[in-house]
């Protein structure tokens, strides 16, 4: 784990810019090759279910739960928002590419124009704005959350397909990828001493998730009943750690999730699923 | 008030009342208010619940098979599969023994309906998820343990 | 305010497999309220009442220990594709509901 840490903070660091730096698609490898290594018996294909990959029991309940899930009346309100016209007239399909079908996989992208990640979330609010409604706060789950709950299910299927290309896109990732490999909080954990050090093992009695497989499954409805987005949890873990959360839908926490779904690139999205 | 609640309230006693309000056209003679069993359902222990379902010493069984999970993922939704292959079963009782008030659900069956039951329990701790069947007219029991824990990583 | 069911009816060989979803907080009475620290006041289905075709097939009482949208599955021999299911619930505040659906 150290040699890995290293290999990817080292190649970073060391390695002067003009140099080429691991890039992403290596970073994404080393990881697959770390985590199969440690769990030979676990097929990546698997990651998608998290921690629930590792232990039977858990899976079971899961697939018994998503037969008929409760939450079910939440997607129908998401999907409600969704068919509702803007103020211009306008629907959100009409607004956002291929009517917001098979399009999460897509997002984070880097936009050069304007020189940051854009997620979803932002996409769907330049929709908004665009047609005479105010943004939605992205951390709230009664709208930004609900809307995404029956939104990103459109894209059911389709495999994460994060692009970095360029040296903006580049930095954004690094920087994302330097704020999961950091310590933070008074417990001092990165993302990675749980999520790559810890995956598979027992923490407390957490079974912990790998982060190849992390961003493909949000939003998840917790106890079949708490919606909880990408970076809602993103915050959670924060205040876990017992370290100030940087603010949702802004640079650190956007460049974080564009690293972190670049990981899960090639892998079948699936959103609003049960988690406990 | 509900109107029909008012009736039931004024008579001196639930059938006599019950009686009244189907007489005066509130209630259809199919639609019953179903007897709430207060005292099986608020009783506070396994025993009490029993005595308040009128079941005395079921007989274990080893017909009677209960899927539950080993670790509940969350407490608040516990699936659970309970199938009785005791012929002539007419009834499935869930109890959580743990629980404030361990009787969750008394199910009756009817016209073709197999013992057989699927559902979703809340559970507050490590216990039994006890099944009670009725079958023939005797009852019979069978248990298994789901546990339960606080995680370190709700949020 | 009573919100409309899920029922999935298919015919399993000679068994019609039913499977209700209901739309119920299924309020236990032992939760506070985050904000003013007043205890929530129980809110939850109490009777459920299933027929095929006009038959009753189930009935059940239920307490506050069933989990909110409460799932329940149950199995009928000798239903048939084309049958009508009913299913009816009652709540302790004398809330109801019924909802209707075809075996396939």
């Amino acid at each position: 784990m150290k040699k890995l840490m290293l290999g990817l903070a080292a190649a970073s660091l060391l390695l002067g810019s003009g140099l080429a730096l691991a890039t992403p698609e290596q970073d994404r490898q080393d990881l697959i090759d770390y985590y199969t290594k440690k769990y030979p018996n676990v097929p990546i294909e698997n990651y998608v279910y998290g921690a629930l990959a590792f232990d039977a029991d858990s899976m079971g309940q899961y697939n018994s739960i998503m037969e008929f899930p409760p939450f079910i009346g939440d997607i129908d309100k998401g999907r409600k928002m969704w068919e509702t016209p803007l103020k211009s007239g306008k629907t959100y399909a009409d607004c956002l590419p291929s009517g917001g079908k098979n399009i999460a996989g897509n997002y984070p992208y880097f936009d050069d124009k304007k020189g940051k990640v854009v997620t979803l979330q932002d996409a769907i609010n330049d929709c908004r704005v665009a047609n005479g409604e105010e943004a939605y706060k992205v951390n709230d789950m009664k709208t930004m959350g609900l809307l995404t709950s029956y939104m990103r299910t459109l894209s059911d299927g389709m495999l994460m397909n994060i692009k970095v290309e360029g040296p903006a896109a580049t930095a954004a990732y690094e920087d994302g990828k330097k704020r999961f490999f950091s310590r933070a909080g008074q417990l001092n954990f990165a993302c990675a001493t749980c999520h790559v050090q810890n995956a598979g093992v027992r923490l407390r009695s957490e079974l912990i998730s790998p982060a190849v497989g992390h961003a493909v499954h949000w939003p998840v409805f917790r106890g079949g009943d708490t919606l909880v987005t990408l970076q809602q949890r993103y915050d959670g873990c924060y205040k876990q750690v017992r370290a100030v959360p940087p603010p949702q839908g802004g640079a650190a926490l956007n460049n974080l999730e564009y690293f972190h779904s670049y990981l899960s690139n090639g892998l079948p999205m699936k959103a609003s699923v049960f988690r406990k | 008030m509900n109107p029909l609640r008012r009736n039931v309230l004024k008579g001196a006693t639930g059938a006599s009342a019950v009686a009244v309000a189907v007489a005066a056209g509130l209630l259809k003679p199919t639609q019953v208010l179903a007897d709430w069993n207060k005292a099986a359902f608020e009783a506070k222990n396994v025993g009490d619940a029993m005595k308040g379902m009128g079941v005395a010493s079921p007989a274990d069984s080893k017909d009677i098979t209960i899927k539950a999970p080993d670790i509940a993922e969350n407490g608040a939704v516990v699936p659970v599969e309970i199938t009785s292959s005791i012929p002539g079963t007419t009834s499935i009782a869930i109890l959580a023994e743990k629980n404030a008030t361990p009787l969750l659900a008394d199910f009756k069956f009817s016209n073709g309906t197999q013992g057989y039951i699927s559902t979703r329990i809340k559970m507050g701790a490590t216990a039994l998820v006890r099944a009670i069947v009725t079958a023939g007219g005797k009852t019979y029991t069978a248990a298994k343990e789901v546990k339960v824990t606080i995680g370190g990583c709700g949020g | 305010m009573a919100e409309p069911m899920k029922i999935r009816a298919n015919m399993q060989g000679d068994v019609a497999d039913i499977k209700v979803l209901f739309n119920h907080v299924m309020e236990t009475g032992q939760r506070k309220d985050a904000k003013t620290g007043q205890l929530i006041p129980a809110l939850f289905i109490q009777d459920v009442n299933a027929t095929i075709n006009g038959t009753t097939v189930m009935t059940a009482n239920w307490g506050t220990g069933i989990s909110k949208n409460p799932l329940v599955g149950f199995k009928v021999k000798g239903a048939k594709a084309g049958d009508k299911v009913s299913i009816s619930w009652v709540d302790n505040t004398g809330d109801k509901r019924t909802d209707e659906a075809t075996i396939s």
